[in-house]
């Protein structure tokens, strides 16, 4: 044990050993983080809730930070509510019944290019007699534009670029880009805008609320996809699920290898012929085909994935390497010992025979978690992803069949690209300088 | 590309005193081997049957797909409205019995994995059943041997590149161990850990999307350039890209494997025995260093040639090249058995083939081995 203990010491002599640590420190953190803060249920409606979970989002936004790198700005994404007090709802009751809303919001529009969409959601409550509402924006230069008179439903959804009455009378092209310029100019004017909705309710019961959601042209920490999805949540579960797929996959894979490899080099005779000859069968086998067309025909959930994938790698070179080792230690005085004093072969072969290999177990084990990490992503790459968990993978794939390298949505392939390279190169580095530490063979050359 | 650092002789065993009827010991030791081979190759071609099927269920799929298929034909045919609907019915499960007997689903499944077992080992690789190569073949032969020159291009150039680039780089930095590119190449090998799909996808965003000078994915343009030296430089323009990230990705593990290899390699004794007596250190690296690394160099360059036949399912998915790993991908999605069998029983023999040849040539290459101990 203590030979142990100064292995360990020795990986910190290893800048790029602790680096590596670092890192898969850290995804532990944040994956705990994850799987604490966003609970697998409240991930799922997240990620695949529908329309309704995403609609404040804006379409294909990168992230907000990329104004920090460029000349030119972006407008950032926001919405308010009147229900949360985020807008001023001033009400006026009249006579009959009869009275007047007035609800104003003042936002700043300071950037270089024009949002995607502005969008007023109403709710009302009322027994016959629907609210009406007028609305007007008030520009920077003092321009007062009418843009629409409606009654409204209970439930009402007011999209400015979508109205061809303001589109003509503004006599534009697009909507949003003639609101947000001066009369004669082509570039957004800037400056304070003010969103005026006045409306008039027809029964003493009668109320109305007014969200106003703004999609600007970039988007929180992440980004969006083409779904109005924000990209935090796949990244941030990416983590869990590549972390869970990777390890449990090297250490399942790994373990089974040896313990297999140590019983057929105990036992010996058929049992070992048997074990060469499943090696022998499984390296003919086509390991990427067999496991696409698990996903195609059978199901595409990870666990399946995760255990076709350790069931497929146990009998692979490695248990002939393993297995030569083991015949060596096999004859040591040790082993001899244990047989002396009748110790029965489960007892040599889990208390004597691995442990003495557990220095060569760790090194592989941990480069082996690149390998499977990048499985879990290649499998989602070509549109085996589960189904249901939000993944690097699969951000990759949806970016990939939305073309968004030939668009320029580069954000959209670099972040869990970023990730997955981070992880991988993390646990490959780490693997490789404890691979140094542990086996001397290696040390000096 | 994984490089095997130990040689997979396993039934190779090295010199023992006595002789007495080599012949015998040879021939018996021929015979087993290919028995046990062959046997293997029969394993792991029915248990692809098997999985290609599902046990079973892909005829599920399959049936379904015939009924709906035949039914939505009846409802569009307006020759058949007229008919008695009991006509209709009857004619309608006659044409979809006749269906299934055509695809061969009224047999019993395991009569058909023999017969579909049978045919492979015998490389009479069938008809697909749903692709069908661009001649428009349906032939498992013809589309296999369609796909088979843009699989070898990528495969070789890149494979063949890697290959002799890093023993070559490897040689030279066991040379000068702990030299600078010596701790730079050390540095690197842990990259290797990402797939060449991966750096695919960032070569594409350089060179492509950003830069624009190479094309995104495919093999020629559409339509390709009438002139050959044209056609030739634009499938060299396309072939850049997955090339590249099929080299990037195994280059520095490779070169650090191999190096690692000659450096145990030449701390032998008798290698500073041939330092001591003097000689050249290109006679010491030809004589004392390859020489005994030879059956490791040749176990390796023999799995890479084979490894060509796989083609590079991911690569070549994500650069829409039309090989056989974007083939067996697409074959897979369609359920196509003959292509995925195909495939597979191809790769089998010639993994079999190499596996039995390997053992003759380490007896060739190293005087140190004999046959069957």
């Amino acid at each position: 044990m203590n030979t142990f203990k100064n292995s360990l010491q020795k990986i910190f002599q290893y800048p790029s050993a602790v680096a590596g640590l670092l890192v898969v420190f850290l995804l532990v953190v944040v994956a705990v983080y994850t799987l604490v803060t966003i609970p697998y249920e409240e991930a799922v409606r997240l990620w695949r809730g529908g329309e309704d979970v995403w609609y404040q989002n804006p379409r294909f936004a990168p992230p907000a930070w990329i104004n920090y790198f460029s000349t030119k700005k972006y407008s950032e994404s926001f919405a308010v509510n009147t229900k949360d007090n985020q807008i001023a709802k001033k009400v006026t009751p009249g006579k009959d019944g009869v009275s007047t809303f007035e609800i104003t919001y003042d936002f700043d529009f300071s950037y270089d290019v024009y949002p995607q969409e502005m969008l007023l959601y109403f709710t009302a409550t009322y027994q016959e007699k629907q609210p009406f509402v007028s609305i007007e924006l008030l520009t920077p230069d003092e321009r007062r534009i009418r843009i629409a008179n409606f009654a409204i439903a209970n439930e009402f959804t007011y999209r400015f670029s979508q109205d061809e009455k303001l589109r003509a009378k503004l006599r534009a092209e697009e909507v949003i880009p003639a609101l947000f310029t001066a009369p004669d100019a082509d570039v957004p004017l800037k400056g304070k805008y003010q969103i005026i909705v006045t409306g008039t309710t027809f029964e003493p019961d009668s109320n109305m609320d007014m969200e106003f959601v703004f999609h600007g042209q970039v988007f929180g920490l992440a980004g969006t996809d083409h779904a109005r999805r924000d990209l935090t949540l796949p990244l941030l579960w990416g983590v869990p699920v590549a972390l869970a797929f990777g390890l449990i996959a090297s250490v399942g894979t790994s373990v089974l290898t040896m313990i297999i490899a140590a019983v057929g080099a105990w036992y010996a005779g058929w049992v070992d012929e048997l074990i060469q000859r499943v090696t022998e069968v499984n390296l003919v086998l086509p390991f990427f085909a067999i496991l696409i067309m698990i996903g195609t025909f059978y199901s595409r959930s990870i666990w399946v994935i995760l255990g076709a994938t350790i069931l497929l790698n146990i009998f692979t070179g490695a248990i002939k390497g393993y297995r030569a080792i083991f015949l060596q230690v096999k004859e040591s005085m040790y082993i001899e010992a244990a047989k002396a004093y009748g110790a029965s072969s489960t007892r040599i072969i889990f208390l004597y025979l691995i442990p003495r290999m557990i220095p060569l177990l760790i090194p592989s084990l941990v480069q082996s978690v690149p390998a499977f990490v990048f499985l879990e992503a290649s499998l989602a790459v070509i549109g085996l992803g589960d189904p249901v968990l939000p993944t690097w993978g699969k951000i990759i794939q949806d970016a990939n069949s939305n073309g968004a390298l030939y668009k320029g949505y580069y954000y959209w392939v670099l972040e869990p690209a970023t990730l997955l390279m981070i992880t991988g190169l993390g646990f490959a580095v780490l693997g490789f300088a404890l691979d140094r530490v542990f086996n001397p063979r290696l040390r000096d050359v | 590309m994984a490089v095997v650092t130990n040689p997979p002789a396993e039934n190779v065993v090295v010199k023992k005193a006595g002789y007495g009827g080599t012949f015998m010991r040879v021939s018996r030791y021929v015979a087993s081997r290919f028995l046990t081979l062959f046997i293997t190759v029969v394993i792991g071609i029915y248990l692809t049957i098997v999985i290609a099927n599902m046990g079973g269920y892909v005829d599920e799929i399959i049936k379904g797909e015939i009924r709906d298929r035949i039914t939505q034909a009846f409802i569009a045919d307006p020759a058949v409205q007229q008919m008695d609907p009991e006509v209709r019915k009857k004619l309608m499960q006659e044409k979809i019995a006749l269906e299934e007997k055509r695809r061969g689903l009224d047999t019993p499944i395991a009569i058909r994995n023999a017969r579909y077992l049978s045919n492979a080992l015998r490389l009479d690789l069938g008809r697909s059943i749903n692709l069908t190569s661009d001649a428009g073949s349906k032939q498992v032969r013809l589309i296999i041997l369609e796909r088979l020159p843009a699989t070898l291009l990528l495969m070789g150039t890149s494979q063949l590149f890697l290959f002799f680039s890093s023993i070559f780089i490897a040689l030279s930095l066991s040379r000068s161990y702990g030299s600078i590119w010596d701790k730079v190449v050390v540095a690197l090998s842990p990259t290797s850990a990402v797939p060449p799909w991966f750096y695919g996808i960032f070569l594409i965003l350089i060179f492509a999307a950003a830069l624009k000078i190479l094309p995104f994915g495919g093999m020629v343009d559409s339509p390709p350039p009438a002139n050959t030296f044209d056609y030739a430089v634009n499938v060299l323009k396309h072939l850049a890209l997955p090339g590249l990230s099929l080299v990037l990705s195994s280059f520095f593990i490779s070169v650090y494997n191999y190096r690692t290899f000659f450096l145990i390699y030449s701390s032998e004794d008798y290698v500073d025995m041939a330092k001591a007596k003097g000689l050249t250190s290109r006679n010491i690296e030809r004589a004392y260093i390859l020489r005994p690394t030879l059956p490791t160099i040749i176990t390796n360059f023999s799995l890479l040639i084979i490894g060509l036949w796989t083609g590079a399912l991911f690569t070549e998915t994500v650069f829409l090249w039309p090989g056989l790993g974007r083939t067996l991908f697409q074959a897979i999605g369609q359920y196509d058995i003959p292509i995925i069998v195909g495939s597979t029983i191809i790769y089998a023999y010639l993994l079999s083939i190499t596996v039995f040849l390997l053992d003759f040539v380490y007896v060739l290459v190293d005087p140190r081995v004999k046959i069957g101990g």
